[in-house]
């Protein structure tokens, strides 16, 4: 989450664009990947089409998918515009959207399905590995 | 035949198959060849006779978009990719 912001904050005011993959079936997100924004512009993003096929080998390779499709809002708040929606084609993904307008972060998450959007929760959990394994002072074999 | 490699958004037209074979030797009948066994892909894929915009497709390497479109050469060894775009905007 920091990352995706981080990212956000320093393409501004262009667009930021990228995935945050994970093992197929996991709906985990484990390996962040920033993505160039081919349109670098403050009102549209779209992966370059090279980038595009060898992030997907990349991560059949691994037998990872999207688990999350994030970009950045220059100017308008964290919500899928129509052409989000349009173009959103991972039903699985979970689609997430920054708002750089001001100073205050804005992360939202939604799943964009046959056009249809629904926002959900974001629970920010440390890592993955160790975020369901009880508090860190207190060994998990103990 | 050539093997094609479906997106996750498409599988509902090849059973859940991630990749399935198709003959042709340009990509406009090799998807010709996917509609007769996979019915209702093509409308997936082509609007009034040129590439949907939404989505990218590749013969090995390279974009057909640069490389004469739905015309573009596809050899029986060749792997043609069909991937969504990812883009948006704030529109």
């Amino acid at each position: 989450m920091d990352e995706i912001v981080a990212h956000a904050r320093r393409d501004h005011p262009d667009e930021a664009c990228g995935v945050v993959a994970g093992p197929e079936g996991s709906d985990r997100p484990e390996r962040f990947i920033p993505m160039l924004n081919a349109a670098r512009s403050p009102t549209f993003y779209e992966f370059d089409s090279g980038d595009l096929l060898r992030l997907y080998r990349d991560m059949d390779s691994r037998d990872e998918v999207p688990v999350v499709i994030y970009h950045s809002h220059t100017a308008t708040e964290a919500y899928p515009s129509r052409t989000d929606i349009s173009y959103a084609s991972e039903p699985d993904a979970h689609y997430v959207l920054v708002s750089t307008r001001s100073e205050e972060d804005e992360f939202r998450s939604y799943r964009i399905v046959d056009g249809v959007v629904t926002e959900e929760q974001v629970e920010v959990v440390e890592t993955y590995m160790f975020a369901h394994t009880g508090a860190d002072d207190v060994p998990d074999n103990a | 035949m050539a093997t094609v490699s479906i997106p996750t958004i498409l599988r509902t037209h090849t059973g859940g198959e991630k990749a399935v074979e198709a003959s042709g030797g340009t990509v406009a009948a090799v998807i010709d060849d996917l509609e007769s066994r996979h019915s209702g892909i093509k409308g997936r894929l082509i609007t009034d006779g040129s590439l949907h915009r939404f989505v990218n497709i590749y013969v090995d390497d390279e974009d057909v978009r640069f490389a004469g479109g739905l015309e573009a050469p596809v050899k029986d060894t060749s792997t043609v990719t069909i991937l969504p775009a990812v883009a948006g905007g704030m529109r």
